[in-house]
């Protein structure tokens, strides 16, 4: 009896369940590398409020920490059995979650990668990313450019993850380009042979981690005159550390992200130049795009020239320097997130 | 037979022994093992010394200067901080996960009592202080009066007290430069006198402070007597008379105490207060208090041990770094020391007569 | 007859459905071996922790030296100079002898050094305790700093015996000293039994070794069913006779235990 009863309600339920949700517009999920980098938490509440708009149901997950890669697969699932209408995918590990992508596509959902492209980045329908590699580009040609004698630099690299994520490698790889040194293999950093280059760190896109990789560097090479970090909160970490030793004017900083506090620590000196992005951009945009996907079966459309939809970046500075479009911090201030 | 002593004389014959307590010909080995009896942490300091050799043969002036020195002690002395209170934790066998969340929760009331609540950041370090008082004694009640296993509870506080942490800053960083500006005694313990080429920050001052307190504490005064007895044997404790529920909540506060200290050391360390700090410091105090000989079967062991393992990974990482080795050789190589130690660790007890 | 040091009247316990005390009685006279035997089970580990203060009584009223006392805890039984020494021993092996003696009571240095920063006075809590060992008869220590798990196990009962004569002021109990010792040790401990006597404690020794309790014994307690049955002189009964009692195979004396 008791048996029957429980078979019973299970049924009813369900029913009810997808009764409702069929009532209901389709559904997106978002899925971010952690919860807790603001970068993120901006991007949930862009997509929030996009998905209130549009009158369409939002589920966020995220990883425990940057670098939690199960914990994603087994988000990719949960939106898989509750019949989500697509999923934006901010991927940790930009190369094992394909196997994952690809099931969510074949069951029928909309993919789209937010700001890590996948790799391939055909994997996902669509890539909506910030340009990363023109990103570090940008802040290594202004780097070059505000330094006395760029051919003698002395360069340290405070990069994300030890996996290498695309983002990270775009970044580096840009802004070593920018700066004007032979990258050798564009799929990875670290094989470079340039002498201007001091050592490359991990930091794990944090300010401990910023400090620490300052720190090491600076046993490497006490001399160092430029350093590029892969976002501002090790930038942040990276600043102390000079400041402890004393070389806070030896040496400029440069970062990708234009978070306010980074656009702030722009304005003060911290940090010498930021590639500005607009993650609130491109969670709303992805959620529009899911949304309109799966009601009319348009899928996306790459930027021109570009195999991805970019969301636009720019550079903001205190000190311009000839030959790049800049911002100014105020106007930085305006477009800032965080 | 030895005769009733009733009277006061002297015995001119042998009298019989009725235990004898002489050490009898022990081999080497056996000395050298109850030497270490006694002496827990010669090992970790042996271990430290030659790691220091090692390295700086290997590396150069590029390693035995005073710069490179002193910054591995600025590189682990937040970690060392919250290794004491782990200390102090493992002493009573048992464990405390949650002191990193501890440490991280306290900067983060420090930060935002000051600038959102907009009360004197004198008085909110002191709420940041109480915070790691009060964490620590829950951590204590439930282990002493509840009689959870510690592992339990800390795993269960250190969920809580993080994702308070993550809820209560909304994961939003507070920039050094603000803290510089209107709260600068939250980066009280970043700041540094230098001498010559060696850097010393407040927070590396303070976790030689906090050692040599503790090291007193427990050697030289009856809470630290206490301490050990819990750790070896409570029942026995508790028949001799001391209050092993009292002391196992000291232990957890105090502890609590000190990461909250330790969170104070990491805004200076920092600069801003990050709510995403500290997420590996539970593992890696527990690493230093290991490698440094503290037994986590509780009772044995001294907090310079731990100072001495803090400084085995600092030494070992900075020096594997400037060899240019990839990073997971330190992983490595850390994984075995521990071993070693735990090794080490259950020889000593081993011995006896 | 001689005021008791110790007495117990009617205490009870149960856990649960289990009586483990019923309505039972004690006493122990000065300067007297009172040995204690019962089978297992029949509850002589439950009225030594209730005046040893590890166990409270739901019922009944303990007196020392006349006066009722409440003794709560193990702290509270020392504090009036009962001292045990438990099966166990309650000794921390990887203490040293000298913190074992002083767990609990430990002395502090004179002056400030002792009142404003708590450091112990650990030359002399040495020197009492090797005091104490050489006046039981113990062997001068050459270290009173090695770790109890150094020691054998008659040498770690010594220790716990020189501690318990140490601070025993009023009573000595000493729950089957014997029990884990080869013959030789055994004599040893007897030994030492015998001195603390001489120092006018009075003891109380649980023992289920008939040999050892009717050697040094006075008087003896035989507990069954939850409480005191009746009280035997060694001279007058046989170990048989003490066996029979125990298990029931022997009606108990008419006489009041005196």
């Amino acid at each position: 009896m008791k048996y029957l009863t429980t078979l019973a309600t299970a049924l009813l339920v369900s029913a009810g369940m997808s009764v409702a949700a069929s009532a209901a517009d389709t559904s997106v999920c978002l899925i971010t590398k952690d919860a807790t980098n603001p970068f993120f938490v901006k991007m949930k509440e862009g997509a929030e409020a996009k998905a209130k708009e549009l009158g369409v149901e939002l589920r966020s997950f995220a990883g425990k920490y940057d670098g939690d890669h199960e914990t994603q697969v087994s988000a990719i699932e949960t939106c898989i059995a509750a019949g989500a209408g697509g999923i934006l995918l901010v991927a940790t590990d930009s190369k094992a979650i394909t196997g994952s992508v690809k099931k969510a596509r074949d069951a029928g959902l909309v993919v789209i990668a937010l700001d890590t492209p996948l790799d391939p980045m055909d994997a996902a329908d669509m890539t909506f990313a910030t340009d990363n590699f023109l990103a570090g580009e940008l802040i290594g040609q202004w780097a070059a450019k505000t330094i006395d004698d760029p051919a003698k630099a002395k360069i340290g690299l405070i990069n994300i993850n030890v996996t290498q994520p695309s983002v990270g490698v775009l970044r580096n790889q840009g802004f070593l380009t920018g700066f004007g040194i032979d990258i050798g293999d564009k799929s990875k950093w670290g094989d470079e042979t340039d002498s201007r280059i001091v050592g490359q760190e991990i930091g794990n896109g944090n300010a401990e981690g910023g400090r620490k990789g300052m720190e090491n560097l600076l046993a490497i090479d006490p001399d160092i005159n430029v350093v590029y970090t892969i976002n501002e909160p090790t930038a942040a970490g990276a600043y102390e550390a000079l400041k402890a030793f004393g070389k806070q004017n030896d040496a400029i900083i440069v970062s990708v992200d234009g978070g306010c506090p980074g656009v702030a620590n722009v304005g003060a000196g911290i940090i010498g130049a930021t590639a500005q992005q607009y993650p609130l951009d491109m969670a709303g945009k992805g959620v529009e795009a899911i949304v309109k996907a799966v009601k009319t079966g348009e899928m996306p459309a790459a930027t021109e020239g570009k195999d991805f939809y970019d969301t636009g970046v720019g550079l903001v500075t205190d000190k311009p320097v000839k030959g790049l479009k800049q911002l100014t911090v105020e106007e930085g201030k305006n477009l800032c997130w965080g | 037979m030895n005769d009733a002593s009733g009277s006061g004389e002297t015995r001119e014959q042998e009298p019989e022994i009725v235990a004898d307590f002489s050490n009898r010909h022990k081999s080497a080995m056996t000395r050298l093992l109850g030497f270490l009896q006694t002496t827990p942490s010669a090992i970790p300091l042996f271990v430290l010394v030659m790691a220091i050799i090692i390295f700086g043969i290997l590396n150069g002036h590029r390693f035995f200067s005073p710069f490179a020195l002193t910054l591995i002690l600025q590189q682990v002395a937040i970690v060392g901080i919250v290794a004491v209170a782990q200390s102090l934790v493992i002493l009573t066998a048992g464990i405390d996960l949650s002191v990193g969340a501890i440490a991280v929760m306290a900067s983060v009331i420090m930060g935002k009592f000051s600038f959102d609540l907009g009360i004197p950041p004198e008085l909110a370090v002191l709420c940041g202080l109480g915070s790691g008082l009060l964490f620590g004694t829950a951590n204590g009640l439930l282990v002493a009066y509840v009689k959870l296993p510690p592992f339990i509870v800390t795993l269960g506080m250190w969920q809580i007290v993080l994702a308070a942490n993550f809820l209560y800053s909304g994961s939003v960083v507070i920039r050094s430069e603000e803290i510089a500006q209107k709260a600068p005694i939250l980066q009280f313990f970043g700041r540094t006198i230098t001498f010559g080429g060696a850097v010393f920050t407040y927070g590396v001052i303070l976790l030689l402070l906090l050692v040599l307190l503790m090291s007193y504490i427990l050697s030289q005064t009856s809470w630290g007597r206490h301490v050990y007895a819990v750790g070896d044997d409570p029942e026995a404790a508790e028949l001799s008379g001391v209050k092993v529920k009292a002391t196992l909540v000291s232990v957890y506060a105090i502890g609590g105490f000190i990461c909250a200290l330790a969170g104070w050391a990491l805004i200076g360390r920092l600069g801003s207060v990050s709510p995403q700090a500290g997420q590996l410091a539970n593992i890696e105090s527990i690493t230093a208090v290991v490698i440094g000989g503290i037994s986590l079967f509780g009772g044995r062991g001294s907090v310079a041990g731990t100072l001495f393992g803090a400084l085995i990974v600092g030494v070992f990482t900075l020096g594997l770094r400037l060899l240019g080795a990839d990073v997971q050789w330190t992983y490595l190589l850390i994984g075995a020391l521990i071993i070693f130690a735990v090794t080490i660790d259950q020889a000593i007890r081993k011995v006896s007569l | 007859m001689t005021e008791a040091v110790l007495t117990a009247r009617k205490l009870n316990k149960r856990y649960g459905h289990v009586v483990a005390m019923e309505d039972c009685d004690f006493d122990l006279l000065p300067g007297e071996i009172l040995a204690i035997i019962g089978d297992n089970g029949a509850g002589k580990s439950t009225l030594i922790k209730a005046l040893s203060g590890a166990l409270r009584p739901d019922s009944g009223e303990i007196r020392l030296e006349g006066k009722p006392v409440t003794i709560n805890s193990p702290i509270q039984a020392r504090e009036l100079g009962i001292e045990t020494v438990y099966q166990t021993l309650a000794l921390s092996p990887a203490l040293s002898i000298a913190d074992n003696m002083f767990m609990g009571r430990e002395l502090l240095k004179p002056g400030i050094m002792g009142s404003l920063f708590r450091q112990l006075d650990k030359k002399k809590m040495q020197a009492i305790a090797r005091d104490k060992l050489s006046e039981l008869g113990l062997m001068t220590i050459q270290n009173i700093s090695q770790t109890v798990e150094t020691l054998s196990g008659g040498q770690r009962q010594g220790v716990a015996v020189a501690r318990a004569a140490a601070f025993g002021t009023n009573v000595v109990i000493l729950d089957e000293p014997t029990a884990a010792l080869g013959v030789k040790e055994s004599r040893k401990v007897l030994d030492l039994i015998k001195t603390i006597k001489e120092k006018g404690i009075p003891i109380i020794l649980i023992s289920h070794n008939m040999p050892h309790v009717f050697e040094v014994a006075d008087r003896i307690h035989v507990h069954r069913l939850g409480k005191r049955l009746c009280i035997i002189d060694p001279k007058d009964y046989s170990m048989s006779d003490a066996v029979a009692l125990m298990t029931g195979a022997m009606a108990p004396p008419d006489k009041e235990a005196a």
